[in-house]
Parts: C-alpha cells; sequence; structure tokens
C-alpha cells in the first residue's frame, strides 16, 4: 500500500466521540500517523506478518493503519470504554478482522509475561502534574512483552528525549529517534488560554542489541 | 475476544501468582472467516502455551484436530494441522460470556467481544 493510500484511510477513522482531557484523549494526526507507521514497515519491517501489540489504542488510528501494512494480528489495550467504542465502531467500518480489544489499564499485569509480541506501538499520555512518567510507564511496559528481536515504538515530548536515551542505553537496548513532528494538542491545562498548543514530539524507536536497526 | 487473545492474557488481581489461563464461561460464541497465513501462524506458535489453548478449543467444541502437543522444533509442516490452529486461534470469537481469575474467582465480563480487564483500586 502506497502511503498517500494509508493517510487518505486514516483520514476516515473516527475520532474520540467525547474525548477525556484527563486520559489525554486526542487523536494521532492521521497524517503523521500513516506517516510513522508507513517508516516501521518500509525502513525497518516491523508490520507485514507480525504480531501487533498497541497500548493505548484510543480511537485506533494505529491499530488500524498497522493492520492494513500487514499485521499478522493486532491487539489493541485501552482503558477508557467511549474510546473503545469509537475504536470497536471504526474496526467493523473498515471491516478489519485480526483487530482485538482487551478493556484494560496499560500499566497494569493483564498479559501474560512469556506471550511475547513482534513489535508495540504506543501513543502515551505525555502526563501533567497529577500522573508524572506515565509515558514512561507506558514504554517500560511495552518493552516487557517484546521479543528480543522486535521494536518497541513510542511518541515522547521532544523536551524528554535526553533522559529517555540515557535510560535505554543504560539498559543496553538500540534507541533512537526516527521522526520529529509537532502534536496539536487541544486545552488540556486550565492555564492554558490557548485552544490547542504545538508540542514537539519524538517517534522514537527501542530495540534489543541483537535486533537490526539503521545505522548501527 | 479470539481464542489467541485468551491465550495472551493472565488475571492480575492482588496476589495472583500465575493468574493463567483465565476460566471461561460463554453464551455467544461466533465464527469468522479470516484470510489463512501460514508462515505467522508457526511464528506464533513458540509463543503459545499450548495446553490451555486445547483445552479451551475442546471446551468451545472446536479442538477436534488440534494436537494435543506441540512438536518439539514448535513447527508443523502439515498444511491441514496449520489450518485447524489458524481456526482456533483467530476465526472463533467469544461474543458474550465471563472470564474468571483461576485464583481469586474475580470474573471479568466479555461483552461485544471484549474483555473487561479492569479492577478496582483496591483490588
Amino acid at each position: 500500500m502506497k502511503r498517500k493510500q494509508l493517510e487518505s484511510y486514516l483520514e476516515e477513522v473516527n475520532q474520540f466521540s467525547s474525548p477525556k482531557l484527563e486520559l489525554e484523549q486526542y487523536a494521532t494526526d492521521s497524517h503523521l500517523a500513516a506517516s510513522v507507521l508507513y517508516t516501521m514497515e518500509s525502513s525497518f519491517g516491523d508490520l507485514q506478518d507480525k504480531i501487533v501489540l498497541d497500548l493505548g489504542a484510543g480511537c485506533g488510528v494505529l491499530s488500524i493503519g498497522s493492520s492494513m501494512l500487514g499485521a499478522g494480528s493486532v491487539t489493541s489495550v485501552e482503558l477508557d470504554s467511549d474510546a473503545i467504542g469509537d475504536l470497536q465502531d471504526n474496526v467493523s467500518e473498515f471491516e478489519i478482522d485480526n483487530i482485538d480489544i482487551i478493556q484494560g489499564d496499560v500499566t497494569s499485569d493483564l498479559l501474560r509475561p512469556d506471550f511475547k509480541f513482534d513489535t508495540v506501538i504506543t501513543n502515551p499520555p505525555f502526563g501533567t502534574k497529577n500522573n508524572e512518567g506515565i509515558d514512561m510507564k507506558f514504554l517500560d511496559r511495552a518493552l516487557s512483552v517484546v521479543t528480543l528481536s522486535g521494536a518497541v515504538y513510542s511518541f515522547h515530548k521532544t523536551s524528554t528525549r535526553d533522559f529517555i536515551l540515557r535510560r535505554m542505553e543504560g539498559r543496553g537496548l538500540n534507541v533512537e529517534v526516527i521522526a520529529e513532528m509537532k502534536f496539536k494538542i487541544p486545552h488540556m491545562y486550565k492555564q492554558h488560554k490557548k485552544k490547542e498548543v504545538l508540542v514537539d514530539v519524538d517517534f522514537i524507536r527501542t530495540s534489543g542489541k541483537s535486533s537490526s536497526s539503521r545505522g548501527s | 475476544m479470539k481464542l489467541l487473545t485468551h491465550n495472551m492474557m493472565r488475571s492480575h488481581c492482588k496476589g495472583v501468582v500465575n493468574g493463567f489461563p483465565l476460566k471461561l464461561s460463554s453464551s455467544q460464541v461466533d465464527v469468522k472467516e479470516i484470510e489463512f497465513n501460514p508462515d505467522f501462524i508457526n511464528r506464533m506458535l513458540s509463543r503459545l502455551e499450548w495446553p490451555a489453548l486445547v483445552q479451551i478449543a475442546n471446551q468451545l467444541g472446536v479442538g477436534e484436530g488440534l494436537p494435543e502437543m506441540l512438536p518439539e522444533e514448535q513447527k508443523f509442516e502439515d498444511e491441514d494441522v496449520l489450518k485447524k490452529i489458524h481456526h482456533v486461534l483467530l476465526e472463533v470469537e467469544v461474543v458474550e460470556g465471563e472470564l474468571e481469575c483461576p485464583e481469586t474467582g474475580r470474573k471479568f465480563p466479555i461483552s461485544k467481544g471484549i474483555p473487561d480487564m479492569r479492577l478496582n483500586e483496591e483490588e
């Protein structure tokens, strides 16, 4: 599938019908989603026929795009009932038959530790004063259920890049920023006067040392 | 909920040691035809908890022809066997039912095909 085609499909994915600010729910932009998913497949071969997990799937742009790019199976974990309703609507509208949804808290132990996924994707909440570090909890959870030869893809605020890179390298993992982008984040905090803010975001690929990686 | 998903989940109630396999009771099970990909099925095998898959397939009456054991090389050449595994893992869907923690008895509802694994804060 061509990138443009993927993008036009993902534009049809319905967004959150009742977004909740405390869960930092805003849809992953379809253009950005198409672009990063396309890179995951074309540069790294991390989607075609792979066993994929999407942590904090929301209304499902990344899950659906992964399935469209040939994932063998996609497991989508999401906490919020309204988001799951949207995700389910999207999955049935696109007639996708290899996405299975689990409702639950991503940071809890609801996956059997011996079952390993080839590719884990997460667009986590970036965290506010009340739940600082939640994106790292999502990333740690992702790393705990990926195969040694697999890869974890995650979005993080660019302001936390040095911290994440140091931490992953400290664990002996390969980590690289494979895309830099800006997220339009709707009014999330009371002190924000603007309707939305632009936040610099990195798309990061983390893999075990055994995994082949561009530039290494 | 596909049986593949059942095989990857566990109960995470407080104090649980394994929490696997979750017991299942079902009131609606559907079958959907899904494209068969033998390589994908073979790559999946080493990750599965095989006895739990056989057990749940038998319980739902779809286990006939499923090998009791995985071969040591964790691969099947026989396409009929792979198709059978494909069917059990991906095509059988529990739409309505309940999962139960094997250690605490805590129940998790399955509704519209989605298992709800949320716990209360004190759990």
